[in-house]
């Protein structure tokens, strides 16, 4: 039995109140990690743990309306995060409805949909909040009949007395619950009690997006409201001197165009970090300030230096051989081990830089008056947003509201805040409110790229083909993608990693999985070569790796639990039947571990009319308790296609300081009949609180892509996208 | 500026905007039928997908004035309710993640059946060529047309 605290140090984690129009409002924050009774003293509690951001109301007629402060950026979080809620409150899913929590500002700490952490922060807050709500209810029914809580049960927002007829339904008490005192501590469920956790749930806004509802940033309107485009520099390394403003202003459709200036002063990480100097035209209709954009005539400055995708490859090579090393780990004495062994295999491997490419571009509503900025839009970091436009406006963040909306695709993207405040810096100008929009090729244009990387991956077999030494050097603009202490670490007696970086002005920004992104193409497909340089099969090659990990491992510690590394790699050897062989069938391991879930997958390929096709991908997958299988399969699915699709087929390549690719013509993103014919999903079980599925799906299946490859054209791919495999990186 | 008169989902709209002005943005701009997506806006994506005389189209590329006379179907004119059976099965199938460019997919996938009432995986993947979903639902896309074939 899981007892968890509403409270700390006689501060309560919940607020509950009467609702407007009947029933019982508890207000609770929705991020947070509350604790549990083990634990309660040796954590210190952040005070944004007790800023109230989600309610449930339970209503006079039943009906519980879980309001979610999330932002929904596709992740399924606005259906699986009230599951939680309404799994412990024990209502019916029938009578749930699902909102919007609204907005106040100041609200916002911990509210991030980023480094799928959503689920993983708020699984106690959102039971805990839940098992408040019930036992409240409880309580009340209980006082109403003089019987002690014991003598109740509840089933389905029902409560029922067990040595009688009387019933009460959750509506007809929550009035009454008001009065109640809240309980400093509440009891869990069993995780097998679970009724809607580990249901499939369908996504409550799902009829309103096949109807087209206006859900997204791009579809917010305002009466009166005008709209914007900006015009970034072509390249990085210049800036905006000057352009035809009085030309401009006289083009029908267009009110105003001007620079803005959005430098700040000691910026955050989610601020810009290239483009602070902007043309900003501002009209009536987007397809004029379309046409608008086309004729401005400016005037660039070069102020830095403008980079190639050969000037990114030298100095990528440079930083490889002499670059900054901003993490390492080293175990034993691998230049030795080298020395010794038998056998030894380096291999390169590279992958340019790439854009997000949300398929909603980037967009926001601002309405800045005196001394107050409303801001409407896709954003994850409404937090950050609020106090960059503080800075840049100088208007105190309590002065500021951010309103989410749906997000048209993050992927990383809606973490940086720049277009928030360029929206806010042209309403401040014009004294209007306004909407900015991007086109896509200002998007793409932009910068917050994924960094371009090289790796040099190194091994060593003895006499007996063990794996006695292994190395990896991992070089990125501007950051290196090597996690020293993920595996291998701690399974290799002789161990060395070292993370570089090197310089670069393009910009770069999180991208779906940070460097696991590369990092398990790279070493998935480096493991292949080993495995196969050892005469080994690749899974039993890694599960042996894993067994000397879990009993003799290598230095201090490793990031990874190797017992569930290993678990999802046998799961899939057995659910994908590794071993067996189909004719024309060639198939491709890999297995990888980030954002705190592990993945394995497999390929299995085929060659139609002379074309490699992927007929099927297995996934073994290790997140934890599963909340809504169907919408988790969904985003593993989700993860894979997206990431054949980038090791395939996408590169950003630069010339003169410029991407070469700006729109989808020339960037080439996944198409239907690149996806695979079938991608099966399955879950290992276990009682282990959730971990996030936005990210882990993606990165192996570009390993175990390169290594289907590899069995179907006998040839290894080591430089993306895997349909040009050069070293070209952007 | 020029005035159009427009039939969209069975109702008569009247516009004043360039002629220039591509049929996307005065549906969203004027009109304010904000289902339809902007993606590229130079016809690779298909976000923007709409019927026009029954044929998918991409209304980033069609000028307003020659859209003038025929008849026009948005997303929000496929069904009155989310009934058609295309919205039907993407909601069986759970199809979306962030939603984005599902109007512009059941669009093409709507029209697809309309001509083809029993599409192989060949025929989807070539009708449905041009729509880009970054979120990678592509399976389940493909799954959902072949339920609404039956439905
Ligand atoms: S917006 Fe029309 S095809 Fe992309
Ligand atoms: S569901 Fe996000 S782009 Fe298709």
């Amino acid at each position: 039995m899981t007892r968890i605290k509403t409270q700390y140090n006689r501060r309560s984690f919940l607020k509950v109140s009467a609702a407007a129009g009947g029933g019982m409002l508890i207000g609770f924050s929705w991020l947070t990690g509350c604790i549990t009774d083990s634990k309660a003293e040796a954590v210190e509690v952040p005070k944004e743990w007790f800023d109230i951001n989600g309610y449930i109301k339970i209503g006079d007629t039943g009906l519980v309306t879980i309001y979610s402060p999330n932002p929904e950026i596709g992740q399924n979080v606005r259906t699986s995060m009230p599951m939680i809620v309404a799994d412990e409150l024990d209502v019916d899913w029938k009578d749930v409805v699902v909102e919007q929590a609204p907005l106040n500002t100041g609200f916002y700490q911990n509210q991030f949909a980023g480094g799928s952490l959503s689920i993983r922060l708020s699984w106690n807050a959102l039971r805990m909040a839940g098992a408040t709500g019930r036992r409240m209810l409880l309580e009340a029914a209980a006082k109403e009949w003089a019987l002690p809580v014991s003598d109740l049960t509840v089933s389905k927002g029902i409560i029922k007395e067990k040595n009688g007829e009387r019933t009460v339904s959750f509506g007809d008490i929550a009035s009454k619950a008001v009065g109640i005192e809240i309980p400093e501590e509440v009891e869990l469920k069993e995780i097998s009690d679970f009724k809607l956790i580990g249901t499939s749930i369908k996504n409550v806004d799902g009829k309103k997006i096949v109807t087209g509802e206006p859900l997204f940033g791009l579809d917010f309107y305002r009466e009166g409201m005008k709209h914007a485009m900006i015009v970034h520099p072509p390249a990085f390394g210049m800036k905006v001197k000057d352009f035809n403003v009085d030309e401009i202003k006289r083009m029908p459709g267009v009110s105003d165009a001007f620079i803005i200036d959005v430098t700040l002063n000691e910026p955050g990480m989610f601020d810009e970090k290239g483009f602070f100097q902007l043309i900003a035209i501002v009209g009536d209709s987007t397809w004029q300030l379309m046409k608008a954009k086309k004729a401005i005539r400016a005037n660039w400055e070069t102020v830095g230096e403008l980079e190639s995708s050969e000037s990114h490859i030298a100095t990528l090579e440079k930083a490889l051989a002499s670059g900054n090393v901003t993490e390492s780990r080293k175990d034993g004495n691998p230049e030795a081990a080298f020395k010794k062994a038998v056998k030894v295999i380096e291999r390169t491997y590279s992958a340019p830089f790439i854009a997000h490419n949300t398929m909603e571009p980037m967009n926001f509503f601002a309405n800045v008056t005196e001394n107050a900025v409303e801001l409407v839009g896709p954003t994850q970091t409404p937090d950050a947003l609020e106090k960059s436009v503080s800075k840049l406006l100088n208007i105190p963040p309590e002065n500021i509201t951010v309103n989410m909306t749906r997000i048209g695709g993050g992927f990383g993207r809606r973490l940086y805040v720049h277009f928030g405040v360029e929206a806010a810096a042209i309403s401040k100008k014009i004294g209007k409110p306004v909407k900015l929009i991007y086109t896509r090729e200002d998007d793409m244009t932009q910068g917050t790229y994924r960094p371009t990387y090289l790796s040099k991956y190194k091994a060593g077999l003895d006499a007996n083909n063990n794996l006695i030494a292994f190395s990896v050097k991992g070089a990125g603009l501007p950051d290196g993608p090597v996690f020293p202490n993920r595996f291998p670490a701690g399974a290799v007696t002789n161990y060395s990693a070292e993370k570089l970086s090197g310089i670069t002005n393009v910009t770069t920004g999180a991208w779906r999985a940070p460097r696991s992104n590369f990092t398990a193409g790279a070493e998935q497909s480096f493991l292949d070569e080993v495995a196969e340089l050892a005469g080994k099969d690749p899974i039993d090659f890694r599960l042996e790796l894993f067994e000397r990990a879990i009993n003799n491992p290598v230095g201090d510690e490793y990031e990874y639990d190797a017992e569930r590394y290993a678990g999802v790699l046998k799961l899939v050897k057995e659910k994908s039947k590794w071993g067996e062989t189909k004719q024309g069938v060639h198939r491709g391991v890999a297995a990888y571990f980030c954002h705190s879930t592990y993945v394995a997958e497999v390929f299995d390929m085929i060659m139609v009319d002379g074309q490699p096709k992927i007929k099927k991908v297995c996934c073994a997958v290790d997140c934890g308790i599963v909340v809504n299988p169907d919408a988790a399969k969904n985003m593993i699915q989700g993860g894979v296609i997206d990431g054949i699709g980038h090791a395939m087929y996408s590169q950003l390549t630069f010339k003169n300081g410029a991407p070469n690719e700006m729109n989808f013509d020339k960037y080439q993103l996944i198409r239907h009949s690149h996806a695979p014919e079938e991608i099966d999903v399955f879950f290992v079980k276990n009682e282990i609180a959730p971990t996030g599925l936005g990210e882990p799906g993606l990165p192996p299946a570009i390993g175990a892509l390169a290594n289907a490859m590899y069995q179907l054209k006998g040839k290894r791919y080591y430089h993306q996208p895997f349909n040009v495999n050069q070293p070209v990186v952007g | 500026m020029p005035t159009f008169k427009l039939k969209i989902n069975n109702e008569k709209h009247t516009v004043e905007a360039d002629m220039d002005t591509p049929l996307l943005w005065v549906l969203r701009d004027h009109i304010k039928l904000l289902g339809t997506k902007y993606g590229c806006g130079i016809g690779q994506c298909g976000a923007c997908t709409v019927h026009v005389d029954g044929n998918a189209m991409r209304s980033c590329l069609l000028q307003v004035s020659q859209a003038e006379g025929m008849n026009i179907t948005t997303i929000e004119g496929l069904s009155k309710d989310g009934e058609h059976p295309v919205q039907k099965a993407w909601l069986e199938h759970d199809v979306p993640q962030c939603g984005y460019c599902q109007a512009g997919q059941i669009m093409t996938a709507a029209a697809l059946l309309e001509s083809n009432p029993n599409p192989s995986d060949k025929d989807i993947d070539t009708a449905m060529h041009g729509n880009i979903c970054r979120c990678g639902t592509y399976i389940r896309i493909k799954q959902a047309i072949k339920t609404a074939a039956k439905l």
